[in-house]
């Protein structure tokens, strides 16, 4: 039993990495109705900046507040930039526009900081909780994560600007009718998806080292939680990041013989067979499609 | 015996016969094969520069340097060193078609440190049906050294296997009715370990309580710390690569957990695993060491270690000092020009292959004192020895004696 | 559009250039045939005067054309987007492997038996596949690509697999004691291989269940309501797609005569959708430019620089995208009109 408690937490503690990039996941979803693969690059670029103005002296808020604020003027650019020219074209030709930008980045960030793995600090401190299941700077990650998931929350159903940008991405040609500037709320999406993956890098930072490949494993579980929770739901994206936690520590400590081996495969598995039943992952709305 | 005393009686293998032919004639005379010239040697390479190993890329970044500061003075033997060097993203069919082209249209006269091991079996029997050396392979694979089926392939580091073996014997003696939990990384670098670990074992293997492996997509090895724990164990094998080593170090203290622990030879730079990790948290453990760790103290006025850092001054300014594959880069690009040295005039592939089966007691700047670079036509596992160490205070402390394979076969 | 091998009119793509669509019909047609049977001859006698390192590239280069084409085919005709033909590429390599190494198979039968595994393997895929659409059917099929490894890696299978150390395959002779070497006779056969999969591709795409697929991919509900049964079709295009996926997968084990793990990682299931967006989506003759950009350009990538080659890699895909964003079918469609111009 205490295996299970400890394998249930240590999942969690996991599971806060993946819910707080879904977070980002789904807020560029949002904003472009599609998934971008160069997500995890952009957050671990954005840490990247986070420690480089620590090591040049500036403390930890400050740093924390340039990359966020980079960040954000970061994604805006990004769009406008590469992806605003490309608008008329096949959401596929975005795709391999990620993936370009995906290798940009991370080669980039591999010239100028190499791949040694560096510490990065937190304002939690690092007192083992529940035994060290559970570090304090992993509590805190998690309350970190349930206040931007209530922010966001509170962004896309009461302000203005939230409402349009959602209406910009689910229905652009009626959002246009109503005055909405689609255009600059796709901009507006990228800006915050970004400052959002410049938190979440700087939250799993400290746990798993900061280094040029740190996201590769982090934004494939960050969308497998998304899509698991549903993409459309923000609340749905993180509690899918933290089953997907649980989910897989439990598979390789329980299921005998080819559990440990397989754990990430029979979690995945398990995931589609989710999906297959909930098209729409567990959490999402169901979208009706007009002939 | 040595079969290069009796050159006409020993044809055992390929090698021996391509031995027996250019051991007959003199050095004097020039001899060149495709890719060395009076004024120039090619010298291919492939590295992940780019995909998941590019953490690697630095050996071939720093050997690229090395060869630049051979060249500034003077080259080897009036030639100039040409590194072809060429990204294979550590995929195996990217491999087999940059050494192709190294081979076939750079035509280079021998193909120097790859690395991984799923490249280098890629490329192996290719390159041994052309005759081409492969030579200080970068993997610590034990299938290198087998100079019988493939003679033109030799090793450089030691060997996983081995050195999986030397941590069981050491904890067999230490702790004799240890309880084992093992962590490993699921490709063919863990699995050797985890095969010489379980051989060394040999009858107490019964006494591993639990065995965990990881994909290197994860993103953390915690909760495999935590199942690893509460296995109960009292021993713990760490054979993990150095992002990992570092998580899991943390992770092992943070859970109040005090094993023995025992680390892979390649996380054990303290720059760049246990300083991350924390030193408070690394206090105890212990791996096996053949090169200088860069980081360590105990090695500021050491010679080898300030002709180092006048090379990183000069000629590779922007490297990363404590970053272990700048160490690593280093030394294997020194046994590569004492091997061309020795070559002199006569710079054919058959003569490179006898020059490399033949370092005797080469110590180049970055081996542990005592530690030394041998080679034969039947040894194709240039470093054998080890020596243990122990993590305490700020630096690795060598303990016991040099541990040579041999010595557990 | 009266060509078969043309499949867009995919609603997420924009129509072609319009300049494109003119020279599609009437007297360009000729041109395009001729311009078909230039590239053939090219693939046929260009490799006679080259060194064995480029006919083996070429070799790799035609086994992903094919692996791309099987892409377009479930992408460009059936609309679902698949981002796990890695895993597929990788069944057939490895069905390949072990029947020749493990079961004495010959070649020439455990080519097209790696394509019926991976047909099987593909169609069963396609059944939960069908309930999921756009950025779910892609993660789906991302998860699958991912799966591969470490189920290749499985020790219960490394008997057979060769497990994390993977399996070296025995290169073929050429067949007849033909005079030419392993590389060129690996090439030759590759490409008789290629055609033929083209040629049955062109045709299927021209029949009955071509037209049901491109019906599927431009409105599912419509199609099925036209009679259209869509889970025997997308299920059939899956199967299809990862069938031919599997030859290609085989014949590019048999050139590298190595199988491994780290071959096949979702690394490389991105590369073939690359190649597939920059070959031009739906295009089945782009598959081959695609094929080349994908193997290609990380070289000259790294030629220019060896710390950023995965940067100006990068740069060199977004170049294509912003000149060329229907791939490199735009390109020929621009050179047929250049050329139409000057006759005129």
């Amino acid at each position: 039993m205490e295996l299970f408690t400890n394998q249930v937490l240590s999942g969690i503690a996991t599971g806060a990495i993946y819910a707080c990039i879904a977070l980002a996941v789904v807020m560029i979803y949002e904003a472009i109705d599609h998934l971008n693969f160069a997500q995890g690059e952009m957050a671990m670029f954005s840490t990247f900046i986070a420690w480089q103005c620590m090591q040049w002296g500036v403390p930890y808020w400050g740093a924390f507040v340039i990359s966020v604020a980079l960040s954000f003027v970061a994604g805006v650019a990004i769009e406008r930039v590469l992806f605003r020219p490309l608008g008329h074209a096949s959401i596929l030709v975005h795709i391999a526009g990620f993936i370009a930008l995906f290798a940009i980045i991370n080669s980039v960030a591999g010239l100028i900081w190499d791949f040694t793995i560096k510490p990065f600090p937190t304002p939690f401190g690092a007192t083992p909780l529940f035994g060290g299941v559970i570090s304090s700077h992993q509590a805190g990650m998690i309350v970190v994560t349930l206040a931007l998931l209530g922010l966001l929350y509170l962004f896309f159903r009461f302000t203005r600007i939230g409402l349009a940008m959602r209406a910009a991405a689910t229905t652009p040609d009626s959002a246009r009718l109503v005055g909405v500037n689609v255009g600059w709320m796709i901009a507006l999406g990228w800006g915050l998806a970004a400052a959002i993956g410049a938190i979440a890098g700087i939250m799993i930072a400290p746990v798993i080292f900061l280094e040029p490949n740190m996201m590769g494993g982090v934004l494939l579980y960050g969308f497998v939680g998304a899509v698991l929770g549903g993409l459309s739901s923000p609340a749905g994206a993180v509690a899918g990041g933290f089953m997907v936690g649980v989910l897989e520590n439990l598979t390789g400590t329980y299921i005998p013989g080819v559990g440990n081996e397989l754990k990430l495969p029979i979690a995945l598995a398990m995931i589609v067979a989710v999906l297959v039943l909930k098209p729409n992952g567990l959490f999402g709305r169901t979208q009706v499609q007009r002939v | 015996m040595s079969i290069n005393l009796r050159p006409h009686l020993g044809v055992l293998s390929a090698a021996a016969l391509a031995l027996a032919v250019s051991g007959g004639t003199a050095l004097a005379q020039k001899k060149y094969d495709t890719g060395a010239t009076d004024t120039e040697i090619k010298i291919g390479n492939i590295m992940p520069y780019s995909g998941p190993a590019s953490a690697y890329g630095v050996i071939g970044k720093t050997i690229d340097a090395y060869f630049k500061k051979i060249n500034a003075e003077g080259g080897i033997n009036g030639r100039k060193i040409n590194f072809i060097s060429y990204d294979d993203g550590y995929s195996p069919p990217k491999a087999v078609e940059q050494v192709r082209k190294l081979v076939e249209s750079d035509e280079v006269l021998l193909v120097f440190d790859p690395l991984g091991t799923p490249s280098n079996t890629a490329i192996q029997r290719y390159l041994n049906q052309r005759k081409v050396p492969q030579l200080f392979v970068a993997t610590g694979a034990a299938k290198w050294d087998d100079p019988k089926n493939f003679p033109w392939t030799m090793g450089w580091q030691p060997n996983y296997y081995t050195e999986g073996k030397i941590y069981a014997q050491y904890l067999l003696k230490e702790k004799p009715n240890a309880k084992i939990a093992i962590l490993y990384q699921n490709d063919d670098f863990g699995k050797d370990y985890l095969k010489g670990i379980k051989d060394g074992l040999g009858g107490k293997a019964n006494q591993i309580v639990a065995e965990s492996s990881y994909e290197v997509t994860e993103p953390t090895v915690d909760s495999h710390i935590v199942k690893l724990k509460s296995s109960g164990a009292d021993a713990f094998f760490n054979i993990t690569t150095p992002k990992f080593a570092a998580q899991a170090i943390k992770k092992v203290a943070e859970l109040d957990w005090k094993p023995t622990h025992l680390l892979t030879n390649v996380s054990l730079s303290i720059g760049s695993v246990i300083k991350p990790a924390g030193p408070q948290n690394a206090q105890g453990i212990i791996s096996a060491a053949y090169l200088k760790d860069t980081s360590d103290p105990q090695w500021k006025d050491d010679s080898g270690m300030k002709k180092f850092d006048e090379f990183l001054k000069t000629y590779y300014p922007e490297a990363n000092r404590i970053d272990a594959s700048v160490m690593f880069g280093y030394n294997v690009s020194q046994t590569m020009v004492q091997v061309l040295k020795q070559a002199g005039d006569n710079l054919t592939r058959e003569n490179i292959m006898k020059q490399a089966a033949s370092l005797k007691n080469l110590e180049t700047d970055g081996l542990l004192p005592g530690i030394k670079i041998n080679t034969s036509a039947t040894d194709f596992a240039p470093i054998s020895s080890v020596q243990l160490i122990r993590f305490k205070g700020e630096a690795w402390e060598r303990f016991g004696d040099i541990l040579s394979s041999d010595a557990t076969h | 559009m009266s060509t078969a091998h043309d499949t867009t009119r995919d609603p997420a793509m924009p129509p072609a250039p319009r300049a494109a669509q003119k020279t599609s019909a009437g007297s360009s047609v000729d041109l395009r045939l001729i311009g078909g049977l230039a590239a053939l001859l090219a693939l046929l006698i260009v490799p006679i005067f080259l060194r064995n390192f480029v006919v083996f590239q070429l070799t790799i280069i035609l086994a992903y054309a094919i692996a791309i084409l099987s892409l377009n085919i479930l992408t460009g005709a059936s609309g679902q987007v698949s981002l796990g033909h890695s895993a597929f590429f990788a069944a057939g390599a490895y069905a390949a492997g072990i029947l020749m190494e493990h079961g004495g198979v010959p070649y020439g039968l455990a080519i097209p038996l790696a394509g019926v595994i991976c047909f099987v393997f593909g169609f069963l895929f396609g059944l939960p596949a069908l309930r999921l659409k756009g950025v779910y059917l892609a993660l789906a099929t991302f998860a699958l690509a991912i799966a591969a490894p470490p189920l290749l890696k499985l020790g219960t299978f490394e008997h057979w697999t060769g497990g994390v150390q993977g399996l070296l395959l025995t290169k073929p002779d050429p067949a007849f004691g033909l005079p030419i070497s392993q590389d060129r006779y690996l090439y030759y056969l590759t490409l008789a291989i290629a055609l033929l999969i083209y040629w049955l591709s062109v045709n299927l795409l021209n029949s009955r269940t071509g037209r049901a697929f491109m019906a599927i991919r431009d409105n599912e509900i419509a199609a099925s309501s036209m009679g259209v049964d869509l889970a025997l079709y997308k299920t059939l295009a899956f199967g299809i797609s990862a069938g031919i996926t599997g030859i290609a997968g085989a014949l590019g084990a048999l050139a590298v005569a190595f199988v491994a793990p780290d071959a096949y990682t979702f690394n490389f299931a991105i590369a073939l959708f690359l190649g597939m967006v920059i070959g031009g989506v739906g295009w089945l003759p782009g598959s081959l430019a695609g094929a080349a950009f994908i193997v290609l350009v990380p070289n000259m990538a790294e030629s220019v620089s060896k710390g950023l080659s995965g940067a100006v890699f990068g740069v060199f895909i977004i170049a294509m995208i912003f000149l060329l964003p229907n791939g490199a079918r735009q390109l020929v469609d621009l050179t047929y009109n250049q050329i139409r111009k000057l006759i005129r």
